[in-house]
């Protein structure tokens, strides 16, 4: 079976309609974070606690719990500022506290308080039957992970140009590198519409867009540095052209089992990595589309540019004469 | 040829390690021999089943304890399900409340292994991350704000020695404690039943303190007056019942045979005053045999030797009554109540139970040194024993010194954290600051005390500043979604490639499926841990680990449409795509790297389960398939190939 025999799509020839594209889905993101006055920044980097706890009551006639009654129990309790959210389950019920003086006083406090107002829901669990998970990060190493993540992606980022760059040419890992910050900036700008919190894991699938949105580049550099040496004589922007229709077939089958598995992990792999699968769907889809569009293109554009250059050069020097 | 010959050894070596690590995990079954019995409220033994074998499963989908035991059904048909460490084993004697009014208690006798692998077979299993498998996570930061370098350093390593220490006599199952940083310590406990009792443990800050014994008169008051006060407010404390329903059968005072204390000593000096302790023990014991009613509280108290103790099915109650304010406010002031360590012999057995003056005749601050030494001479109680050695600085010796000349005959506890970890009596002024503490240690007990005092000397607090729990249930929801979401995404993807490759899709599908047991056997032989990002890297590989096939496959089709023989196709597929595949991973190993660098945990999991997913479908993709697409056009001539 064959997906695409013979296509000849004119990629590199509407390449200014995706660039519109590419800058108007960044600044909508752009948008969206100023809009929510910056990144949300998960426990993980801002410092705080987070809880998740099982309100499943031990009589099934119980209906489930409120979560309108839990917040006014706990902000009648002087914990206003607290998170509350269910979490998949309607009987798991997720907490989270941003970072104050005394933290580990506060998370004995508030399980104490729902202990107390709650004895239908918690009476008759062992403490950790009741706390299915809790977290707490104080608030001078969330700022430093925060400062690690972006030391982190900065290394590899400068690892990858370095590779390509010796691979290629410097102008390829500019624009592999391009193409990544726009994977980067576009999935921020997403993770900010879909009020996904930054956490570690996330920092994680994004680094993890980065190497796949890389290798579905590469594999196009790759191709386009074959056929420059075998089609000396045709134009610059048809071989890119070629070279892009010639592997289409081999990203689209392997960005859609790479999605088939990511989507299974999103549908089938459970609350706790739900963000993080999110994030790696946008990023696959993103990552594709980036190779495609804007990486090859950019070589097309630069290539036009030196082009024109080398030809004003000429021109100069002929007047000069 | 000669290269042939190599990859064949290659594949068959791969073959051999993977099954090697991966079979125990398979066909290994645990089994345990324990013995049921089942009482009713009032204690009384209404069912039991002796000598039963229970088989408690793979311990791949390792269920943890709790659930485990959650699974008995008390009537014929009893099970017992689950994985039970060793460790935990251990401790499953102990009272499980059961549907309220039924009391389970469950003897382990021994531990069988169903499969009858051979011995040097791998024993090695894969580690679930305490997101799978439930447990706590800690990051400590040891304040070392105003002190030199040399100083913060040796108070980080007193700290994690501490640390050590403490985790150690918690009895955690295969504990990770290092130093990670400059200040900070990293605790890893799994399958931690309980984190609160676990923080507060490991959190606070070490204190050694000497403190006198109280004399006997002392200890006879605080005890009449918490018995009278329990007494006159029975009604106030709901639990005391309990008490009194176990006191009716008034359990008999154990007596044995004599056994030599601790001694205090100064160094060369080791007289004891045998008569005295006798003493000591008849009037211990008459302060609880005296006593017709009202003994609420002195029925918690056992006589052991000539020891007080708290046997371990008081432990809580004793806790509750010592803790209330109200009794901390009637008990003689200046008298305060401890609780012996718990004896490394019996971690469940009974806690000795200390009266002592609160007054702090000294502090750990003042201690220069402890060592372990082994006893010279002839004398039996020391030859050739070991004892730990305390040396004090000049003021500490000064007060020592002082301190011993006042109070010869008595008893000096070393008290670390609330903790009285022994009591030697004092025989002798000991001037010059050194002391030993001699007794029936063992080495490593002796050893042990001395890491805790000299531990104990660096009063530097300890804050927690990361915490991370996650709970046996949600860690099994965990690894259940986590296996159900890998095998849907595999099975889609070999589906997929059988469709749009037909028998090449096949071939690269057998690579796929060795790929996920090649990384399965690395993480075990590595001992790496399996956590959730990691389970999450092993299913990106699924989808990616196809690519390699993917670019070879299209490079066959390409040479196959130029007209090429399907030798020739195949050969040149490979040459030309093992290029692109190499260039395209070595990108990917570039960030995963980054991200084994800068991540903690779980991050560094996935950074390590995406590597070697690399690293061997890069292996499975090329090497593999080309050895069965040579098999297959070596057997016989073809003119068109299935792909």
């Amino acid at each position: 079976m064959r997906l695409l025999k013979n296509i000849k799509i004119n990629f590199t020839k509407n390449r200014k309609i995706a660039f519109i594209i590419s800058l108007s889905l960044i600044v909508i993101g752009i948008v969206s974070i100023a809009i929510h006055g910056g990144l949300g920044y998960g426990i993980d980097f801002s410092g705080g606690t987070l809880f998740e706890l099982d309100f499943t009551p031990a009589d099934e006639t119980i209906d489930p719990i409120e979560i309108q009654e839990l917040r006014d129990c706990l902000t009648s309790n002087g914990y206003g500022d607290s998170n509350i959210q269910s979490f998949g389950d309607p009987h798991h019920i997720l907490i989270k506290i941003i970072a104050s003086e005394d933290v580990q006083q506060d998370q004995i406090e508030i399980v104490r308080i729902i202990q107390e107002n709650f004895p239908e829901f918690t009476s008759d669990k062992e403490m950790n039957e009741l706390v299915r998970r809790s977290e707490h990060v104080g608030a001078q190493v969330g700022e430093e992970l925060r400062g690690k993540a972006f030391v982190a992606i900065l290394i590899s980022l400068l690892g990858i140009i370095i590779y390509i760059w010796w691979r290629f040419e410097f102008t390829f890992g500019i624009a592999a590198v391009i193409a990544l910050f726009h994977d980067v900036f576009i999935t921020l700008g997403l993770i900010s519409i879909f009020n996904i919190e930054i956490s570690i894991p996330i920092v994680g699938a994004l680094l993890t867009i980065v190497g796949y949105s890389l290798n579905d580049t590469i594999v196009l550099f790759v191709r386009i540095r074959e056929n420059l040496k075998i089609y000396r004589k045709e134009k610059y922007e048809s071989i890119i052209n070629h070279s892009i229709n010639e592997v289409l077939s081999r990203t689209i089958i392997t960005s859609l089992s790479t999605l088939i598995v990511v989507v299974s992990l999103f549908i089938f792999g459970g609350k706790v990595i739900h963000d993080f699968s999110i994030t790696l769907m946008f990023g696959v889809i993103i990552g594709t589309y980036s190779s495609i569009f804007v990486a090859s293109p950019l070589l097309v554009e630069y290539h036009n540019w030196k082009q024109k250059r080398s030809l004003k050069d000429r021109h100069h020097r002929s007047k000069k004469r | 040829m000669k290269k042939n010959w190599f990859r064949t050894v290659c594949l068959i070596i791969v073959f051999l390690v993977t099954v090697y690590y991966l079979l125990p995990l398979v066909v290994k079954k645990d089994y345990v021999k324990c013995d049921i019995e089942v009482y009713d409220q009032n204690k009384q033994k209404i069912y039991e089943i002796a000598e039963m074998d229970y088989k408690l499963g793979s311990e791949l989908y390792g269920i943890a304890f709790d659930e485990a035991i959650s699974l008995i059904d008390v009537n014929d048909s009893l099970v017992v399900s689950g994985r039970l460490p060793d460790e935990i084993l251990r401790s499953i004697d102990a009272d499980i409340d059961y549907s309220q009014n039924q009391n389970i208690k469950v003897f382990a006798l021994e531990k069988f292994s169903e499969a009858s692998l051979p011995t040097w077979f791998s024993e090695k299993r894969l580690k679930l991350g305490l997101d799978l498998q439930g447990g706590m996570h800690l990051v400590l930061e040891v304040d070392t704000e105003g002190q030199s370098a040399d100083v913060a350093e040796s108070s980080v390593k007193g700290a994690l020695e501490i640390i050590r220490n403490r985790v150690d006599q918690f009895g955690v199952s295969e504990p990770t404690i290092h130093r990670i940083g400059n200040n900070r310590i990293l605790v890893q406990l799994p399958g931690l039943r309980d984190a609160s009792r676990a923080k507060e443990l490991i959190g606070k800050t070490a204190l050694l303190e000497f403190k006198l014994l109280a004399n006997n008169e002392d200890i006879t008051q605080t005890v009449d007056a918490i018995d009278d006060y329990l007494e006159n407010n029975y009604d106030k404390y709901a639990y005391l019942k309990t008490i009194k329903e176990t006191t009716e059968e008034k359990s008999a005072v154990e007596e044995t045979l004599f056994k030599t204390d601790d001694d205090l000593s100064g160094e060369g000096s080791e007289e004891t005053d045998e008569k005295a302790e006798g003493e000591v023990a008849d009037t211990t014991t008459a302060i609880l045999e005296d006593k017709e009613k009202g003994n609420l509280f002195s029925s918690l108290v056992a006589i052991y030797g000539q020891t007080l103790v708290v046997k371990p099915e008081n432990l809580d109650l004793f806790r509750k009554v010592v803790s209330l304010q109200e009794v901390k406010e009637i008990i003689p002031s200046g008298i305060e109540i401890l609780l012996g360590k718990v004896s490394p012999d019996d971690p469940y057995g009974a806690r000795q139970l200390y009266f002592l003056y609160d007054q702090v005749e000294l502090t750990g601050a003042a201690l220069k040194s402890a060592d372990v030494r082994i006893g010279q001479g002839m004398d039996p109680k020391t030859a050739g024993k070991p004892y730990v050695s305390l040396e004090f600085d000049n003021e500490g010796a000064r007060i020592f010194s002082k301190v011993t000349g006042e109070n010869i005959g008595k008893r000096l506890a070393i008290v670390l954290d609330n903790i009285v970890h022994s009591a030697p009596r004092i025989n002798d002024k000991i001037r010059n600051g050194s002391a030993m503490i001699t007794g029936s240690f063992t080495m490593s007990e002796a050893k042990d005390l001395a890491i805790i005092l000299r531990a104990g000397n660096l009063p530097s607090p300890v804050n927690i500043v990361e915490e991370r729990t996650v709970g046996p249930s949600l860690g099994s929801d965990s690894i259940k979604a986590g296996f159900k979401a890998a095998i849907i995404g595999l099975v889609i993807v070999v589906l997929f490639m059988v469709f749009y490759y037909k028998t090449a899709g096949f071939i690269a599908d057998i690579a796929l499926v060795s790929n996920v047991l090649i990384i399965m056997a690395l993480l075990t032989m590595l001992k790496a841990t399996l956590t959730m990002p990691g389970i999450a890297g092993i299913i990106l590989t699924i989808g990616m680990a196809v690519d390699a096939n993917v670019l070879i496959f299209e490079r066959i089709r390409e040479e196959l449409d130029s007209g090429k023989t399907v030798r020739t196709a195949i050969d040149n597929g490979y040459k030309r795509a093992i290029i692109t595949i190499a260039d395209a991973n070595v990108t990917t190993l570039i960030t995963a790297m980054v991200l084994y660098q800068f991540g903690t945990g779980p991050i560094k999991g996935f950074a390590v389960t995406l590597s070697f997913g690399i690293l061997s479908s890069m292996f499975t993709a090329i090497v593999f398939t080309k050895f069965i697409f040579d098999k297959l056009i070596a057997n016989k001539p073809r003119k068109s190939l299935s792909i």
